[in-house]
């Protein structure tokens, strides 16, 4: 007691220091000999990306498609010809009662339908504008989406090229869509800047929250309570070197975002990389907190997996968030990914300053105290 | 400020009253009172399993005792384990310096995290203390049993501590590297340090200054070793000659025999009543083919009978 009073005030700062940053060169020297967790560092976001980029194409084209003819004219032939010549539709089935065309959509063999109605020549030449039917499998949205907007344009202009009837005639027939099993649809999404977030989030919090339970299961955690140590500074140790490793990753992941994307940074990046180092900094914290509370390194692995759900699902990167009912909503508040996909969206997309992110912001820096709180609370400081 | 406290502490470097300890209702530590002076190699001696990590953790604060109270070093171990901490070296029963860090790595971090000036030096110097020269960049890890010992007792001395709690540190480690260890210990309390050391080998326990002995949580007896043979009480006799295997089985059940053990060639015989040891006896006493002698009780008869005593009295 009486060696705090007298003991000068810096030189418990210096003493402070000195051991979080031993703490912290330790597991600097640990992470570089962890070969999995360094390639997992480099290698998460780059496939990640990749796969999200180019494999999940949310304008996907060749998709199956099913083709109900009714009648057998040159106009019905030219107008599947000319929806085979977007792309989008490669049709795969020939059926012959719509009982087979809508089993094949029911089970998936096919992503869309497409029927030409008996009498559908004689009606456009008649004037009468007869509707081509076609149905989608919207369960995913997504993937429906682009192709049923492009319909209208494409297949006219191609009729127009095909049968020579006059540009500037109004549209001889009209085109049905039907978006069936979801038929409200869903907003685009913006996926590169979301999945900074994802990632991020993915990946620090594994970092921190196996570090706790880690020692504690390699049994060096009686040697580490055994010395003078504070539980703040272990805590800063340990988040620190992965604060570096973090913003490795998200300048990997913008990088390629907007070197092989396309994605634009309309804002600043200085506040970009501010911000990304908070959010990085709020998920490690959280992290850490997991591995105080949980037993062993199992344990921490599920708590990560229970926060990283509701991360995806309830942040507005999978559903638009003002879309979600209100429960929802207050769910998706208190989590960082939530705050953050606003923040990055807004500054690559939009060019916010931080001046339009301040509640974002402050609700990050908020969460980071919390689970800080949290965890120097929760770290025992014996084996009791 | 650390003066007062060694006044306070006078020449006590440990001492520790009524410590008490239980895990999910199982009473580990009972009632526990020692005292260990300063640069004195006090020698814990008891089976596995009989509280001696759990009292050594009380100790340096790891453990929180539910009853009792005591210093250690003049600090209070229930409210001062910071300062217990800075001042104790505490080498543990399982390896638990950072098997992925190498020798170098591991000294240099402990001296940081104790704030030593140059923690670069301070390592390379326990480096060549230790004779770990040439070996600074290998993985702890990957180091033999003996090596990983001593780089631990290093490791824990590196702080210059006043008061060192090693538990069981020459468990598995072959006798050379022992000795060597022992060697070590005794060149560290000659230096005015004072050492704590858990064992279960005998031969330790007698190049200790005082022992105590634990079994089932209870401190039994204490004291040097002259004193703790004295106070057993035990009677022995050492039995040499022919058929000595059949002899141990007929006597094992006799009444007024509480114990016979083989050793070697021979064949303890101990009895806490000395009479009725020898009317058991009495009709081997005259047999040409086997010589009998009474003689002191080894420090493994005494501890042995202990145990068997104490096996009878608390469970």
């Amino acid at each position: 007691m009486s060696a705090q009073m007298t003991s000068p005030r810096h030189a418990e700062n210096a003493g402070f220091w000195r051991r979080t940053q031993a703490m912290l060169v330790k597991e600097f020297i640990q992470l570089r000999r962890d070969r999995v967790s360094f390639a997992m560092i480099v290698m998460i976001p780059i496939v990640q990306l990749i796969l999200f980029g180019y494999a999940i194409n949310t304008t996907p084209r060749n998709m199956p498609t099913a083709l109900l003819m009714q009648e057998d004219s040159d106009l019905a032939r030219s107008v599947v010809k000319a929806l085979e010549n977007t792309t989008y539709f490669r049709f795969t089935h020939r059926v012959h009662d719509e009982a087979e065309f809508d089993r094949l959509l029911q089970s998936g063999a096919v992503s869309f339908g497409v029927e030409v109605p008996i009498g559908f020549e004689r009606a456009v030449r008649r004037g009468d504008r007869p509707a081509l039917l076609v149905a989608a499998d919207a369960t995913d949205p997504v993937a429906s989406g682009s192709a049923l907007s492009s319909l209208n344009q494409v297949v006219l202009s191609a009729l127009i090229h095909d049968q020579a009837i006059p540009a500037n005639s109004p549209p001889a027939f009209e085109i049905r869509s039907h978006a069936r099993y979801n038929p409200a649809g869903s907003s685009r999404l913006n996926i590169v800047p979301g999945l900074v977030g994802t990632i991020l989030t993915m990946t620090m919090l594994v970092f921190t929250a196996l570090s706790v339970t880690r020692e504690i299961e390699r049994g060096t955690m009686e040697n580490l309570l055994s010395m003078p140590i504070t539980p703040v500074e272990i805590m800063l140790g340990k988040i620190v070197p992965y604060v570096m490793v973090g913003f490795i990753q998200a300048f990997l992941i913008v990088s390629i975002g907007v070197l092989l994307f396309g994605v634009p940074v309309l804002g600043s990046l200085a506040l970009l990389a501010l911000l990304i180092t908070l959010f990085i900094t709020t998920n490690l914290s959280i992290g850490y907190s997991f591995s105080t509370v949980a037993q062993n390194q199992l344990q921490a692995m599920q708590m990560t997996m229970m926060f990283f759900l509701p991360n995806i699902l309830l942040s507005g990167f999978m559903f638009p968030f003002n879309g979600m009912p209100d429960w929802a909503q207050y769910i998706g508040e208190a989590l960082p990914l939530t705050h953050f996909i606003r923040i990055v969206r807004a500054i690559m997309l939009k060019g916010s300053t931080l001046g339009d992110l301040q509640y974002d912001a402050a609700m990050l820096a908020l969460l980071m105290l919390v689970a800080m709180t949290i965890a120097v609370r929760r770290f025992r400081r014996t084996l009791d | 400020m650390t003066s007062v406290a060694e006044t306070a502490a006078g020449d006590i470097a440990i001492d520790v009253r009524g410590l008490s300890k239980s895990f999910d209702g199982r009473e580990v530590v009972h009632d526990l009172s020692m005292q260990v002076k300063r640069g004195t190699i006090y020698g814990f001696l008891g089976p596995n399993g009989s509280g001696k990590t759990t009292t050594i953790r009380m100790l340096c604060g790891l453990l929180t005792p539910d009853k009792g109270t005591g210093r250690c070093l003049g600090y209070d171990i229930l409210t001062e384990s910071d300062a217990i901490k800075r001042h104790v070296g505490y080498m543990t029963q399982k390896f638990s310096l950072y098997q992925d860090l190498s020798v170098r790595e591991n000294l240099e971090f402990v001296a940081r995290l104790y704030g030593m000036a140059d923690a670069r030096a301070a390592a390379r110097d326990m480096v060549q203390r230790l004779g770990l020269g040439g070996r600074e960049e290998q993985l702890a890890g990957q180091l033999s049993g003996g090596w990983k010992q001593r780089l631990a007792l290093g490791a824990c001395t590196l702080p210059n501590p006043s008061l060192l709690l090693l538990d069981e540190p020459t468990a598995g480690v072959d006798p050379k590297a022992r000795r060597e260890f022992w060697n070590e210990i005794h060149s560290l309390a000659g230096e005015g340090l004072t050492v704590l050391v858990s064992t279960h080998y005998m031969d330790e326990a007698e190049r200790c200054h005082e022992i105590a002995y634990i079994a089932y949580g209870h401190l039994l007896t204490k004291g040097t070793v002259e004193e703790v043979i004295a106070q057993s009480a035990l009677t022995t006799y050492t039995v040499t000659g022919d058929g000595l295997t059949p002899l141990a089985t007929e006597l094992a059940d006799r009444p007024g025999i509480d114990m016979v053990a083989p050793f070697g060639a021979s064949l303890h015989v101990s009895g806490r009543d000395a009479e009725k040891l020898d009317a058991a006896i009495a009709p081997w006493r005259e047999r040409a083919d086997m010589e009998w002698q009474k003689s002191e009780p080894s420090l493994e008869d005494v501890f042995i009978e202990l145990m068997n005593r104490s096996r009878d009295n608390f469970q």
